[in-house]
């Protein structure tokens, strides 16, 4: 249904999509993960027609972004970053200006209008002039203007942002209940989301996509990288000489710890386990071994890990030690 | 017919604009005020003329209310129509690029030029509600006039305000374009009016042919001949044209405002 292949956007000499390529199939969520910055809402923006891309190819329902925008724009709903809303419009009014832009038959107008209304739970607000919404409904009328005309994709900029815990709830459930007849991509940078609502997940990274897969095999792929927390009696620098000295070790990270004593986290290569070299290590160094443990590392770990150290990632070695900076 | 619904759809929603905020009502407040005011001053300094005149038997010859009357308040309202429209025009495309609505419009299938069309359209179609609505003013004359006005010369004076307000409010609307602050824009074409208003002042017949150039380009001289009642082909041409010319610069500075984005 939306096949990219090579995209890239320059602004000058700034590139803000490198060479992004990606398939989404009929009736799948995508989810798209990345830093702020890492080019989510530019490619998002190409294929919702708005910026043209400086090369490569986009194409939705099987028309090109380039050569048939309108053909695209009349099968694709899009909600920006900042949903594009009239402040002195209400609610109804709006979504009947964006059904007759959209191309809404007008016989269809109003149980269209009804339909996004009742799927987003705006009916409480219909008479309300939208600049009087709060943010959550803010984000819900963004949400209805973009699923209004029942279009065949969905490219949804953080539609999560704004919203308070119960309404992400009720706002992932409608987005799971797109998938199927609609397919959807969908930005965000809240990792528990991807898990629950898309099917595939592309995490870009400056530009560049740097892990394409299910959110269980991401998962499973990097729980061997789960940091160790270690507490050591010992000097910390001495301690911590040792410890990088230890083969599979990516990085330690100092913790405050007591007088005398000295903590890390330390960073593991994927698939390796080093607890056992890691206590052998501290212990012929004639350092105290006081506490070691696993801690998981969370899918906040493994997202930052693959956005900040996808080089070391793509290698899949453990020579560098070095600290990274985030 | 897909093109037709999406200009519509545009215009209703820009009058929606209009009205729903004050832009509309002060913007038909003072201008018919301004109207009234105008042509209560013409009417009555026609009264005494007339009844001067009606004194000296040997200019027995009745004065014409056409000349006397709504010629002036035209010329007037011209130059009310040179502050107003950069206030119709401002806010067209600076507001919705401040408030990221051009982003729907522009992902919606709608053509930049539909979307450039319907917002002229609406600005021009409130400003000729404006224009009828100081035309009520004229409508006592045929009222209490033993011999009314001549009705040809109001009819091409209506659409010589209109046309000439039209080439600014398609200026207005490229302006517009160019930034996110509606108050810049509503300044830049303020001057720019302006600017092009004086053009006229260099219409003088002993001027040598460039200035004779700068002379047509003035967009008031093209006035003279309509508000007198005389409709000239090349006068609405030139109007017509110059109406396309900054469609045009809108339509491109849209378009390419994105390629640069």
């Amino acid at each position: 249904m939306i096949e990219v292949e090579g995209l890239t956007k320059r602004y000058g000499r700034h590139t803000a999509v490198d060479s992004v390529s990606f398939h989404v199939r009929k009736g799948e969520i995508l989810g798209f993960l990345g830093p702020n910055g890492a080019g989510k809402t530019t490619t998002m923006r190409i294929l919702a027609c708005y910026l043209p891309p400086t090369e490569g190819r986009a194409r939705v329902a099987g028309f090109d972004v380039f050569e048939a925008p309108l053909e695209v724009k009349k099968r694709l709903g899009y909600l920006p970053e900042t949903p594009p809303l009239y402040p002195d419009m209400e609610v109804t009014t709006f979504l009947d200006f964006v059904a007759k832009v959209k191309g809404v038959p007008g016989r269809e107008r109003k149980a269209r209008i009804e339909d996004a209304i009742a799927k987003c739970r705006l009916g409480e607000v219909r008479f309300k002039r939208i600049g009087y919404l709060s943010k959550g409904y803010r984000q819900r009328v963004g949400l209805a203007q973009a699923i209004l005309h029942n279009p065949d994709v969905l490219i949804l900029d953080e539609p999560t942002s704004g919203l308070d815990p119960k309404q992400i709830i009720e706002t992932r459930d409608l987005i799971r209940g797109l998938g199927g007849d609609h397919t959807v991509i969908l930005s965000t940078h809240i990792l528990p989301e991807v898990e629950m609502t898309c099917g595939r997940v592309v995490i870009i990274s400056k530009g560049k996509v740097v892990a394409e897969d299910t959110p269980g095999n991401l998962t499973r792929r990097l729980q061997g990288a789960g940091a160790l927390r270690l507490e050591v009696l010992g000097n910390g620098a001495a301690v911590a000489e040792v410890l990088r000295g230890v083969p599979g070790v990516l990085a330690i990270h100092p913790r405050p710890a007591g007088e005398g004593l000295a903590a890390f986290d330390v960073e593991a290569a994927a698939g390796q386990d080093v607890r056992a070299l890691l206590a052998r290590a501290v212990v012929q160094g004639g350092f105290g071994l006081l506490g070691l443990s696993q801690v998981g590392m969370s899918l906040e770990e493994i997202f930052l890990h693959l956005t900040t150290t996808d080089a070391a990632l793509e290698t899949g070695a453990a020579s560098d030690t070095k600290e990274v900076s985030a | 017919m897909t093109a037709v619904r999406n200009i519509a759809a545009i215009v209703e929603k820009e009058w929606r604009h209009y009205f729903g905020s004050p832009i509309a009502w002060v913007a038909l407040f003072v201008w018919t005020l301004l109207f009234g005011i105008f042509f209560s001053f013409g009417l009555s300094f026609f009264v005494k003329q007339s009844a001067m005149t009606a004194q000296q038997m040997e200019f027995g010859q009745k004065l014409s209310l056409n000349e006397y009357v709504i010629r002036p308040v035209f010329h007037n309202m011209a130059v009310v129509a040179l502050f107003l429209t950069p206030m119709l025009t401002m806010r067209l495309f600076a507001e919705e690029k401040r408030q990221g609505t051009l982003e729907l419009l522009a992902t919606s299938p709608l053509t930049d030029l539909q979307i450039v069309l319907g917002k002229f359209l609406a600005a021009t179609g409130l400003y000729a509600l404006m224009i009828l609505a100081g035309l009520l003013n004229l409508a006592m004359l045929w009222h209490y006039s033993t011999t009314p006005p001549e009705w040809k010369p109001v009819a091409t004076g209506f659409l010589a305000l209109l046309l000439f307000g039209a080439c600014f409010i398609a200026l207005g609307t490229f302006l517009s374009t160019l930034t996110r602050n509606q108050i810049v824009a509503g300044i830049l074409s303020f001057c720019l009016f302006l600017g092009i208003w004086t053009l006229g002042w260099a219409d003088d017949p002993t001027n040598g042919p460039v200035m004779k150039v700068v002379a047509y380009l003035g967009v008031t001289n093209h006035m003279e001949d309509m508000v007198k009642g005389v409709l000239e082909l090349k006068d609405v041409i030139f109007y017509l044209s110059f109406i396309a010319f900054g469609l045009f610069l809108a339509h491109q500075s849209v378009e390419s405002q994105r390629w640069r984005a």
